[in-house]
């Protein structure tokens, strides 16, 4: 099982090298939407410090979404994703992987650019730690919710429409207490019990959200 | 003497039984909500700190507490659905979702229009209006999932996984929301406490949680119904129904 899962992982990692446009796609509207922000609503240093926290919350909650639609679509359309039903790995087990691998794909590139991003917004270099830690934890669980949404609109029309309406809601957990931890740590207070939080809803979405969107998938091919 | 206990989990059976019900919690919601109205307008006294404009709870809390209990009804019935792979729990789920969204959406608006006049303002970013409105989009993304699946089948089942993640997600978009910020005032009615305000008032909010109660039921049966012949066309009962009717 422990080889069906690298395999897995190892497998998605070499077909996103291949077609590294899509992985590029999503950290350059990640970058774009951030440097938005001051755009619209002004250069004022003050407020885009308290802004920075949630603005790239936002934008990291966006541009996840946004590659969602990839999870499972290729592997539907030649029909992969069948033969992997038909194998003897858990569904779970191979939907684990799929997360994992699209998270190091598209979460990781968003957490590694987030500190070049906030220094625009002039957050404090103390508070870089926290942020960068929050986006860490917080990244992994929006994949994983992503999943079940995009194991349920897998070939439908208008996916695309369709999963942000189902996925945003369940996403706001995650973005309260995500934008929160580097918030809270601005204010003195320290991050951590967010963090923790965080820490506990990954855990929680680990166990549960892959075998959800493995019945998802069923569901959905059959 | 044994008990068929799935009697009426065909829809050829619940059809004519759906309509009777209906009928009958129609006419009791529209007694309750007769009875609940007028106290509530005419004899519950007038509120010491809030005057006339508190008058809009008798419908905001029961729409409130009617929008989170649907919820849970949806998502328990599709949940039978799923376990047990039963037609009639599907439909029954989705003609649970119009409604369920309607009470969400009036308790926002009365809510909102309330708060004018007491908050001062239509809409703050409180705990309880955010998962509100949180929960008015759960209700939108199930009835929007299941309108853009054209095999009924596939529709419920999908409905129905995303209406119990969502069910479980519920609390904690709840408590989540609760740290992040907290305007509103405690809950109107609890059962641990005695209650806080006048006893006419409480009845008539009761009365009239009843009267939108049998609203609901009888909403969501005649709403199922339609499903029902919608999807059942092709048998030989609808076919009879229709032209019976016609």
């Amino acid at each position: 099982m422990i080889a069906a899962l690298r395999c897995m992982i190892m497998r998605d990692l070499l077909l996103a090298a291949r077609r590294n446009s899509d992985v590029l796609t999503v950290l350059l509207f990640f970058v774009i939407v951030v440097s938005l922000f001051p755009l619209g609503i002004g250069p004022e240093p003050k407020l885009l410090r308290t802004i920075a926290p949630g603005v790239l919350w936002v934008a990291a909650l966006l541009a996840s979404m946004l590659a969602l639609g990839r999870m499972f679509a290729a592997d539907h359309a030649d029909g992969t994703l069948e033969q992997m039903m038909l194998g003897a790995t858990p569904l779970g087990i191979i939907v684990a992987a799929k997360v994992f691998a699209h998270w190091l794909v598209t979460g990781v590139p968003l957490v590694l650019i987030s500190p070049v991003l906030a220094l625009q917004f002039d957050l404090p270099q103390e508070l870089l730690g926290v942020l960068v830690v929050s986006l860490a934890l917080g990244t992994p669980v929006l994949s994983l919710i992503g999943a079940i949404g995009a194991a349920l609109t897998l070939g439908l029309r208008g996916a695309g429409a369709l999963l942000s309406l189902l996925v945003l809601p369940l996403y706001v957990p995650v973005l309260i207490i995500g934008a929160g931890a580097t918030e809270s740590a601005a204010s003195g207070l320290g991050g951590s019990a967010q963090l923790l939080l965080l820490g506990a809803m990954l855990i929680v979405a680990g166990a549960f959200a892959p075998w959800a969107a493995a019945a998802a998938l069923r569901i959905s091919v059959e | 003497m044994s008990i068929n206990w799935f009697k009426y989990s065909s829809p050829q059976t619940f059809f004519p039984l759906a309509g009777k019900l209906a009928l009958v919690f129609g006419a009791l919601a529209i007694a309750a909500c007769a009875v609940g109205l007028y106290i509530g307008f005419f004899v519950a006294p007038t509120d010491a700190q809030q005057g006339e404009s508190y008058r809009i709870i008798f419908i905001h809390v029961p729409a409130a507490w009617m929008s989170m209990f649907l919820y849970v009804v949806m998502a328990l019935w599709a949940g039978i659905g799923l376990g047990f792979n039963t037609r009639l729990s599907g439909m029954m789920a989705s003609a649970i979702a119009p409604t369920g969204a309607l009470f969400t959406f009036i308790a926002l608006w009365t809510g909102s229009l309330w708060g004018k006049p007491t908050w001062g303002t239509w809409w703050v970013w409180d705990a309880r209006l955010t998962s509100e409105l949180i929960l008015l989009f759960l209700y939108f993304g199930f009835i929007a999932l299941q309108a853009s699946i054209d095999d009924p089948r596939r529709a419920d089942k999908a409905g129905a996984l995303l209406a119990l993640v969502g069910v479980i997600n519920v609390p904690i978009i709840y408590f989540s929301v609760k740290w992040w910020n907290t305007l509103h005032q405690g809950a109107s009615v609890s059962l641990t406490k005695s209650p806080s305000m006048a006893t006419t008032m409480l009845t008539a909010m009761l009365i009239m949680t009843f009267g939108f109660w049998f609203y609901g039921i009888a909403a969501v049966l005649l709403r199922a119904r339609c499903i029902m012949l919608e999807r059942e066309r092709g048998s030989e009962w609808a076919a009879q129904y229709a032209k019976a009717a016609a």
